[in-house]
């Protein structure tokens, strides 16, 4: 064996054992500061992972992007929605009086909130943009209580992870790592621009998440969950969307 | 030593292998994006300009082909299947081969002094004429004098050096720009390029224009002698005997 050759051999050798270490480190500092999204797994896994991962590092206290009331779209287009169910209907007929958010999980106080309840805490606005993943966007004013001020309320558990959320209509559901969840923008949505949210936009009650695409933030919302294990929902992809063949982080 | 001497007459050595592994793995991500990018594209083939547009707002221009969602009004009455999911997936882990292949080559082509060597064109050629010179050339489908054995001509630096220079760092800053978690934390981003999308419509057109470099390119291989190009951006080196025109 000539010394060039025996020399490659060393270098890729030290390179390769420091690639191996290197991604083995890496996994557990990823793992350990819950930098693997739940669909982390698969072909798509090494993108999705890189993607969140970063994103997470350099965005978890960031506040959305925010806009000049000038700025709010004259016509917002609200998106299809599936044809209303007979529950829907018939709490729509009441007004919506009887509709109710159900907080559970591990939390000290699970509650169950009437829409007056959730007016009743501190109201705040955001003037934010609607982002689809097909790239149409609007702004649009949201009016809502934040979900951190809710969570505070229901005295989330120390080793809680995940917020998972469900819709009205069975089989949606979504979720969110406790950076989102807890962020001041992340909102329990009651109003849009000065009015209440009208049903084509998820009224009475839509999660709103500004730093993800459209589709995180779920409309007709029913029920909050905290979690300390989003395996336990559903296919343990974080959501409904990756069965769909959808990400679950939605953040770009 | 005559052996060595042999060798080297027929082998002539052509790109590092750096050079060689970074070319192709961005060229599978590169065709990953492309399909994947087409395929997003259909789900919304309306294009506008500034921060918001949408169904409801007037397009700067509409790609005349059917959606794959309902909700766009294209005048076609037929939905082409949804494949936005895995396009999706496969967009963003194709775009950070992308950006990784492209730090490692950037920083080896600083480094190793390919950049200088093989990419910024001579001083005495910072001139319209060398340009003319060349293209001239290339008409009378001249073959490469000896200066440019093993590197690259103005015409091909300055192509390569504007594809690594201006239109990567363009499509990876307007898709970028397209992120509400990214904008959120640098707003700038967005802001700068007149917003969310005016990134969308240029990042558009830099993808056209990354495809017609791709064309123009693959259509020079072929003419100064495909499976001979192939060649050397695999195994690093052409041989002699193979040279044709």
């Amino acid at each position: 064996m000539n010394p060039i050759s025996r020399r490659k051999l060393i270098y890729g050798g030290v390179a390769a054992a420091a690639g191996i270490g290197g991604l083995a480190v890496a996994d557990r500092l990823a793992t350990r500061y819950g930098l693997i999204p739940p669909d982390g797994g698969g072909i798509y896994g090494p993108g999705e992972t890189l993607t969140y991962a970063c994103q997470r590092v350099l965005t978890a206290r960031t506040p959305a992007r925010e806009f000049p009331r000038s700025m709010i779209s004259k016509n917002p287009f609200a998106n299809a929605v599936a044809p209303p169910k007979e529950e829907f209907k018939r709490l729509r007929a009441g007004g919506f009086r009887d509709w109710r958010l159900v907080v559970d999980g591990t939390v000290a106080r699970p509650m169950s909130l009437s829409l007056a309840d959730l007016k009743s805490l501190p109201i705040q606005s955001q003037i934010t943009e609607v982002a689809c993943e097909e790239g149409w966007s609007y702004i649009a004013e949201w009016i809502g209580t934040p979900l951190s001020e809710v969570l505070r309320e229901a005295g989330v558990l120390p080793h809680s992870r995940y917020v998972v959320y469900y819709a009205i209509e069975k089989g949606l559901w979504g979720s969110i790592d406790m950076a989102d969840a807890m962020h001041p923008h992340t909102f329990l949505t009651v109003g849009m621009n000065d009015g209440d949210l009208p049903v084509p936009f998820g009224g009475p009650l839509r999660m709103r998440i500004p730093r993800q695409l459209g589709y995180k933030s779920l409309k007709y919302l029913t029920h909050v969950t905290v979690t300390d294990d989003i395996k336990k929902f559903g296919s343990g992809k974080g959501s409904v969307d990756p069965d769909y063949g959808y990400s679950w982080y939605a953040g770009i | 030593m005559a052996a060595v001497s042999q060798l080297e007459k027929i082998k002539t050595h052509r790109h590092s292998r750096v050079v060689r592994v970074t070319h192709w793995l961005t060229f599978v991500a590169f065709v990953a994006l492309l399909v994947t990018g087409g395929e997003i594209v259909i789900s919304h083939p309306r294009f506008y300009w500034g921060e918001v547009g949408n169904v409801n707002t007037h397009p700067l221009f509409v790609i005349p082909i059917p959606a794959s969602r309902g909700t766009v009004p294209t005048g076609y009455g037929y939905v082409m299947p949804d494949q936005n999911g895995w396009s999706r997936y496969l967009h963003f882990e194709a775009a950070w081969v992308v950006l990784l292949t492209g730090l490692v080559y950037g920083i080896y082509g600083l480094w190793s002094g390919h950049f200088r060597k093989n990419l910024i064109p001579a001083r005495s050629d910072w001139t319209w004429h060398a340009y003319r010179d060349r293209i001239a050339k290339y008409m009378h489908r001249e073959r490469a004098d000896r200066a440019e054995e093993g590197t690259y001509n103005v015409l091909q630096r300055t192509a390569y050096l504007a594809v690594i220079l201006v239109l990567f760092p363009l499509i990876i800053w307007t898709g970028l720009a397209m992120s509400p978690s990214f904008t959120a934390a640098f707003p700038v981003t967005a802001a700068l390029l007149g917003g969310r999308q005016s990134a969308r419509t240029i990042h558009f057109f830099v993808s056209w224009l990354l495809l017609l470099f791709l064309l123009v390119h693959v259509t020079m291989v072929a003419l100064s002698g495909f499976w001979r190009r192939m060649r050397g951006m695999t195994t690093g080196y052409t041989r002699d005997s193979e040279e044709g025109r």
